[in-house]
């Protein structure tokens, strides 16, 4: 599992990368109230804004970690954006990407990285 | 703890104890959530009751032997018939017709109880002094009291348990109850749309009275988070918002606030500032109106939305000044203005979220209906 300063989490299965956002940044949004996804089949560049999320407070964008597909996405999430606040380093993650090039992934933290950078 | 510049509270350790969030907010270092989170300290509220510091908030005490004749000068609301131990609604206007603050008016005997808010406070006393003190009425900002309000449906289950009497106080009724042993300014009233109290409390007694009330299990605490979406389901203008010097009485939809007697043929008709603009536009028409807006899709509409009449082209008719998700409705609610011809209930207009026209309808407000005991 690799961290992203944004507070995403990304797990790399082959070349595709699952991309969810982390327990603290759930947290630090309170509770969300609403997520519009990318649509499957499009392609983005890294930092490309590809998710909205909503929380009572404020509107936030989650970016592309990585050039690549967007392979799936989670419409459970859209039906119940609750499901962030609940797992959101479990079932509620956002999109999977397929990597472009998989070598961009380096640049990420490990956890206990992450963990040094939100203490 | 607190950044340098910012006032606290009397309760801001309490605060700090029982894990809130802080922000900065009018000037004072406010709770903004519990650890409970926004949307369940909104529901708790709705369901039980909840607990808010707003000693923030200005008190004044205005004493005089023309003090209603005097306040009348300044707000276009009927202070000279407010009964002894009741309260009212209004709000100060300048010569255009403006609103320059909301306030609540109490008459408590030999003098008006006039709570405005913490960002006004300034202004709202030299305005008071200003045109008050030459006609021979003293403006006290009040010192030394807290501000609490409990609101929601199990509100004054609560606080009979400390004093019974407040059982019998009804909406908008003001009293002087002994509270956990302290003389407390109770009014039943509130800023929720549900049933509740506000109690200013002498500052020594503020802890241990917010203690008192935290003990009973039906009572959390509830930051200014869920405060703003409360008021914002209950219709409830926020000044800085949905209220300001650029809006009139008539535009805000608060004219139920101008009493017949100041209203044109009234016995004591207009002598407020903005008086022509104000009363020509309530036997006239108002260009614009606040009004509810409720989008179709999920996406909260926010503050600063631009509305149009259709789905492409056309010009901005209007923006909303207040707007989010609301926990009690499940979705998103928004107040804003939109020309008079707009406001029908059913009509379809289009918010601008992230360069996509959404729809949203024109609603009645409030969304959900007020709690009140009567």
């Amino acid at each position: 599992m690799k961290f992203t300063e944004e507070h995403e989490w990304l797990d790399v299965e082959g070349d595709i990368v699952t991309v969810g956002i982390t327990a603290h940044a759930a947290e630090q949004l309170g509770d969300v109230v609403f997520v519009e996804l990318p649509e499957a089949g499009v392609e983005v560049s890294k930092d490309d804004e590809v998710v909205v999320i909503e929380s009572v407070k404020a509107a936030s964008d989650i970016l592309a970690p990585i050039d690549g597909e967007i392979v799936e996405v989670n419409e459970a999430i859209v039906a119940d954006p609750g499901k962030v606040n609940e797992d959101p380093e479990g079932d509620a993650w956002f999109f999977k990407i397929k990597a472009a090039d998989p070598s961009q992934m380096d640049d990420y933290m490990d956890e206990a990285a992450y963990k040094d950078f939100i203490s | 703890m607190a950044d340098d510049d910012l006032e606290t509270t009397e309760l801001n350790g309490l605060h700090h104890a029982l894990g809130a969030k802080m922000v900065p907010f009018a000037g004072y270092e406010m709770p903004v959530q519990y650890k409970l989170g926004v949307m369940k300290e909104h529901l708790h509220t709705r369901s039980a009751a909840g607990l808010f510091d707003v000693s923030h908030m200005g008190q004044v005490i205005l004493r005089g032997e023309d003090v209603a004749a005097a306040l009348e000068t300044l707000v276009p609301v009927d202070v000279a018939g407010l009964a002894e131990g009741r309260q009212r609604y209004g709000f100060f206007t300048n010569r255009d017709g403006g609103i320059e603050d909301d306030l609540m008016i109490a008459n408590r005997g030999d003098h008006l109880f006039v709570v405005v808010n913490a960002a006004r406070k300034g202004p709202d006393m030299e305005r008071m002094r200003a045109h008050l003190e030459p006609r021979g009425v003293t403006v006290e900002l009040v010192e030394g009291r807290s501000l609490l309000a409990l609101q929601g449906p199990e509100a004054e289950a609560v606080l009979a348990g400390l004093a019974p009497e407040v059982a019998e106080m009804a909406f908008m009724d003001v009293a002087t109850v002994t509270l956990n042993g302290a003389e407390c300014w109770v009014s039943r009233s509130g800023y929720t749309g549900e049933d509740g109290f506000e109690i200013s409390v002498p500052d020594a007694a503020a802890e241990a009275l917010a203690k008192a009330l935290l003990e009973d299990e039906r009572v959390e605490a509830i930051g200014l988070g869920a405060r703003d979406s409360l008021r914002l389901e209950a219709g409830l203008c926020l000044y800085g918002h949905d209220i300001d010097d650029g809006m009139t009485p008539v535009e805000a939809g608060l004219t139920w606030a101008i009493q017949k007697v100041r209203r044109v043929e009234g016995d004591r008709a207009g002598g407020f500032p903005g008086e022509e603009v104000i009363l020509g536009q309530m036997t006239g028409s108002a260009p614009r109106r606040r009004v509810g807006l409720k989008p179709e899709g999920r996406a909260p509409m926010r503050e600063g939305t631009v509305l149009y009449d259709s789905e492409e082209g056309g010009v901005e008719i209007g923006r909303v000044t207040s707007g989010g998700f609301g926990p009690t409705v499940g979705g998103p609610v928004a107040m804003g203005y939109v020309p008079t011809a707009q406001t029908e209930p059913g009509t379809r207009l289009f918010g601008e979220v992230r360069c996509k026209r959404m729809p949203v309808e024109v609603v009645k407000l409030p969304f959900v209906p007020a709690g009140f005991k009567r």
